[in-house]
C-alpha cells in the first residue's frame, strides 16, 4: 500500500465531494451514500486514486416501505483489506442510476441480474438486457411487491403448516400451465422463442462479406449449448466466428435459475443454510462458511476455537475436493476423457466420506451453524482426516502432478490460450483462481482475513501467465496450500465446545447490513444480508464468483479457436447451481 | 525429449491397473461382494480400482447420514405404542422447505389441545434431508433415517407419508444411531434423576 493511498484513506470522502457523497447514518449500516448524479465521478476517484481497483460486488436493494431502491457498491484494494461500501438510492417507481461499467467492466453482468431481478435500469450500460429470467417474464422477481405464481405469505413458516396442516401438494395449487403470467403486450404464440434477434444484434452480427480476402465468407454464429457436454451444466455461449477463430463471445444463463435469492427473503434465517449448500454444490462447506460469517457479524457472535479449527478443516477440504474435480473435468474439456477425472474421484471420494461421516451428507452439508458448527467429529473421523491430510493426498497429488503437468498435449493445448492480463482481471472483478494465475495475489485468506486464516502459514498462489495452463498449475498449487493449512490446522485441533451459546432454531438478528466474505474454491464468495430486526432477512444476496468470473470469459476467449472455448470455459470452473441461482 | 511427460502419464495409468489385479490377487477373492472388501476400497489405503456394484453391493452408511425422517414410538409392554411426538410444531416451523403438516389433536369435550398429533405428513418429495427437524425436536421424536432407496413408480400418490408410515420404533432407531441414542438416554436418565432429587428436596 503506498503512503499516499494510506493517507486517502483517513481522508473524509464526503468532503471532496461536498453534498454528493454523505456517510450512511442508518443504524447497523455503514460507508456512503452517492448522489446517482456524481457516482461515475465518484467510482473513478474511487478506482484512480483511492486505489479501490477492484469492485466485487454490485446488487440492489428495495426498501418498499421508504418507496426507494438502493444499489449497493462493495469496492476493494486488490492489496487487501475491508471492502468499502457505497450505495447510490433512486426512486422504486423510476429506478434508474448510471453504469458504472465504463469504470469498472466487471459490473457488466451485475448490473444486468440487479436490472433483471430488481428492475433498477443503469443508464450507460452497453447491453442491458435480462440475464436470468427469460424476455416473457412479468416483473421483476426481487421486487418486494412481486410475488410468485403459488404465493402463500409473506414469510416462513407458512401458518397452514401447524396445528392445522391439512396437506395438500404445491401441484395441485399451482397447476401447469395456469401458472404463467406474461408481460403487458407479450403474446407466447407469436413470440418466435429463439431468433434471439437481441442477442444477435448485441453480438453486432453482420453479414456483410469479408472484403480483405480473396475468399468470400460469412461471419457464422454458432451455438454452444445449453445442452452440451462441455458446459458443464446448462449453459450456452453464442459465438460470432470467422473461420474457427472466435471474434466475439456471449454468454446466455439462467436455465437453473430459481430464484434463490427471494426463497432466501422467505425463509428464516437459519432456513437459509441448507440453502446455500445448493449453490456451489461442489463446495458446500465454504457456502455455509460466507453465510455463517455475515450472519454471525449482524448478531455479534464468535464460534468457539474448537468450531473455528472444525471449520477451516472443513473449508479446506472442501476446496481440495473441489480443485481435484476441476483439474479431473479440465482434463475431460480436453478430451483426455474419464481417466483423470476417476482418479481426482477417486480422492474427492474420500474426503466425501468424512464430509458425509461428520455432517450426515455428503454434499448437501449444511453443518456450519450460527455460532458454531452442527456437531462435533464423531469416533475415527479425525484419525482418518489425519491419515488423508499427511499421508494420501500428498502423495496423491504428486501423483497426478507427474501424470498431468508435463504432458506434452496439455501444454500445447493450454499454453497461452485464453490469456487475461493482470489489469483485465482485475477490472473485470474475476476472483480466484482466475485472478491469482493472471499475477494477482489476491486471496481473501491474506488480504482480509476472516475466522482463523491468520494463524496459518501458507503461501498464497500465484501465476503469472494468465492462461488456461496457469488456471490450471494454480489450482495444483492451491491443493497444496490447502494441505499445508490442514496439516497446522489438524495438528492444534483443540478440544472444546463446537457451539457458542445453546443452538437455537430461531435466532435474533439485529437490524442492519452485513457482507460476508470467504475465499471459496471458485473465489470471492460474498453473502449481503440486510436485516431489520425480524426473523426473515430482508435482502439475500449471493455474491457467486463463477457468475462473475464469467465476465471474463468474452475476453479471454476472443481471438481463439472455437475448439479452446470449451476449455477455456473449463479453466473458470463454474458451477452452473451458483451462477444461475 | 518431446514425448516423456506421456509416457510417464501412461506409466501412471498402467501403474492403476496393475494394482487392481495385484489387490485382487492379495485380497484372494474377497475384495469384492464382501464387507471387509468394501470397507477396504472405501479406505486411503486402497489402490487400484474402487467402484462398487450397486445394487448387488452397497455403501455403509455412516451413524449421522441422513435421510427423509421418520417418527418415533415407544414399545410398551403388551404390544402398546407410545408415540414420542407432542405435536409442538417446531419441525414443522424450522422446515426449510416446509414439507412437515401437523393437525393437532384437540379434546373431544373441552377442545383444548392434548399433546399428541391427530396427523402428521411429510411430503418426500419436497424434503431436502437437511435433518433441522430432527435436530432441533426437543422430544427426540423425530429422526433421520438411514433407508435412501425410496424410488415409486407413482409419485403423487406414493411420496406424501403419513403417520403410520413414518412411525418407526424406537428400538430401530437405537440400531441403526447406537452412539446418538446411547447420549440421548443417558441425558435424558440425568434430568429424571435430577427431577427426582428436586422433588425429594422439596418433599
Amino acid at each position: 500500500m503506498s503512503e499516499q493511498t494510506l493517507i486517502l484513506d483517513s481522508m473524509d470522502l464526503t468532503g471532496r465531494f461536498p453534498g454528493a457523497v454523505v456517510r450512511d447514518e442508518r443504524k447497523g449500516y455503514e460507508g456512503y451514500i452517492v448522489d446517482p448524479a456524481a457516482l461515475i465521478d465518484f467510482a473513478t476517484y474511487l478506482r484512480d486514486e483511492a486505489g479501490y481497483d477492484y469492485l466485487s460486488s454490485v446488487t440492489g436493494v428495495d426498501y418498499l416501505p421508504e418507496g426507494k431502491m438502493e444499489v449497493v457498491y462493495h469496492a476493494c484494494k486488490t492489496t487487501g483489506g475491508k471492502p468499502l461500501v457505497f450505495k447510490a438510492q433512486t426512486p422504486r417507481d423510476q429506478s434508474v442510476v448510471p453504469s458504472l461499467v465504463p469504470v469498472y467492466p466487471g459490473a457488466e453482468l451485475q448490473e444486468r441480474e440487479a436490472w433483471d431481478l430488481l428492475g433498477i435500469r443503469f443508464e450507460g450500460h452497453p447491453d442491458l438486457r435480462r440475464i436470468l429470467m427469460w424476455e416473457g417474464f412479468n416483473g421483476h422477481p426481487l421486487r418486494k411487491d412481486w410475488r410468485e405464481p403459488y404465493y402463500e405469505e409473506e414469510n416462513k413458516p407458512f401458518k397452514s403448516r401447524w396445528p392445522e396442516g391439512r396437506v395438500w401438494r404445491a401441484e395441485d395449487k399451482n397447476p401447469f400451465g395456469k401458472n404463467v403470467e406474461y408481460p403487458a403486450g407479450f403474446d407466447p404464440e407469436s413470440w418466435v422463442p429463439d431468433n434471439d434477434s437481441a442477442l444477435y444484434a448485441a453480438l453486432g452480427m453482420v453479414n456483410s462479406d469479408n472484403q480483405d480476402d480473396d475468399l468470400k465468407t460469412d461471419q457464422m454464429v454458432v451455438n454452444l449449448g445449453p445442452q452440451h457436454p462441455s458446459t458443464h451444466g446448462v449453459f450456452r455461449m453464442v459465438v460470432r466466428l470467422e473461420g474457427e477463430t472466435i471474434v466475439e463471445l456471449k454468454p446466455v444463463m439462467g436455465y437453473l435459475h430459481r430464484n434463490h435469492e427471494q426463497i432466501g427473503e422467505r425463509n428464516t434465517f437459519l432456513q437459509n443454510m441448507p440453502f446455500t449448500d445448493r449453490l456451489d454444490y461442489f463446495s458446500s462447506m465454504s457456502n455455509n462458511f460466507g453465510y455463517a460469517l455475515a450472519v454471525e457479524k449482524l448478531m455479534g457472535v464468535k464460534p468457539p476455537e474448537r468450531a473455528e479449527y472444525l471449520r477451516v478443516i472443513m473449508a479446506e477440504l472442501t476446496r481440495i475436493s473441489n480443485h481435484v474435480s476441476a483439474i479431473g473435468f479440465l482434463l475431460n474439456d480436453l478430451g483426455a476423457y474419464f481417466t483423470p477425472v476417476l482418479y481426482a474421484f477417486k480422492e474427492r471420494e474420500l474426503i466425501l466420506d468424512i464430509f458425509e461421516a461428520v455432517s450426515g451428507s455428503r454434499m448437501m452439508c449444511n453443518y456450519f451453524r450460527f455460532g458454531g458448527v452442527a456437531r462435533d467429529l464423531p469416533a475415527g473421523i479425525y484419525e482418518k482426516i489425519h491419515s488423508l491430510v499427511f499421508d494420501r493426498l500428498p502423495r496423491k497429488i504428486d501423483e497426478l502432478d507427474a501424470f498431468l503437468t508435463n504432458n506434452e498435449i496439455i501444454r500445447s493445448r493450454c499454453e497461452g490460450v485464453g490469456v487475461v492480463t493482470a489489469e483485465q482481471a482485475i477490472a473485470l472483478s474475476t476472483c480466484g483462481p482466475v485472478l491469482r494465475a493472471s499475477g494477482v495475489p489476491y486471496d481473501l485468506r491474506r488480504a482480509d482475513p476472516y475466522s482463523i486464516y491468520d494463524r496459518f502459514e501458507f503461501d498464497v498462489a500465484v501465476r503469472y501467465h494468465g492462461d488456461v495452463y496457469d488456471r490450471y498449475l494454480i489450482r495444483m498449487d492451491e491443493i497444496r496450500s490447502s494441505l499445508r493449512i490442514l496439516q497446522q490446522a489438524v495438528r492444534e485441533l483443540p478440544e472444546g465446545p463446537i457451539q457458542e451459546g445453546k443452538p437455537q432454531y430461531q435466532v435474533r438478528v439485529p437490524a442492519g447490513e452485513s457482507y460476508g466474505r470467504v475465499e471459496g474454491p471458485k473465489g470471492e464468495l460474498g453473502f449481503y444480508v440486510v436485516s431489520t430486526g425480524k426473523p426473515n432477512p430482508w435482502r439475500y444476496h449471493v455474491r457467486a464468483p463463477s457468475f462473475i468470473n464469467l465476465t471474463a470469459l468474452a475476453p479471454m476467449a476472443n481471438g481463439n479457436k472455437i475448439a479452446d472455448s470449451v476449455i477455456i470455459l473449463g479453466s473458470i470452473d463454474i458451477v452452473l447451481g451458483e451462477t444461475d441461482r | 525429449m518431446y514425448g516423456l511427460g506421456i509416457l510417464k502419464g501412461l506409466g501412471i495409468t498402467l501403474k492403476h491397473f496393475f494394482m487392481t489385479y495385484v489387490d485382487d490377487i492379495k485380497w484372494l477373492g474377497k475384495r469384492y461382494y464382501t464387507r471387509e472388501g468394501i470397507a477396504h476400497r472405501m479406505s486411503a489405503d486402497v489402490e487400484g480400482i474402487f467402484t462398487v456394484q450397486y445394487p448387488e453391493e452397497k455403501l455403509p452408511v455412516p451413524e449421522e447420514f441422513r435421510f427423509v425422517p421418520f417418527l418415533l414410538y415407544e414399545e410398551k409392554e403388551g404390544g402398546e405404542v407410545e408415540e414420542r411426538c407432542t405435536s409442538c410444531g417446531i419441525c414443522a416451523k424450522v422446515c426449510p422447505p416446509q414439507c412437515i403438516w401437523i393437525v393437532r389433536t384437540n379434546d373431544p369435550e373441552t377442545g383444548r389441545p392434548i399433546p399428541a398429533p391427530a396427523e402428521f405428513y411429510i411430503d418426500v418429495d419436497i424434503c431436502m434431508n437437511c435433518g433441522f427437524c430432527a435436530e432441533y425436536c426437543p422430544f427426540d421424536a423425530i429422526k433421520m433415517d438411514h433407508d435412501y432407496e425410496l424410488s415409486v413408480y407413482n409419485r403423487h400418490d406414493k411420496n406424501i407419508f403419513d403417520k403410520e408410515k413414518l412411525m418407526k420404533p424406537v428400538s430401530y432407531y437405537a440400531e441403526i444411531r447406537p452412539t446418538n441414542y446411547q447420549r440421548e438416554e443417558t441425558a435424558r436418565a440425568e434430568a429424571e434423576a435430577a427431577k427426582a432429587a428436586r422433588k425429594a428436596a422439596k418433599g
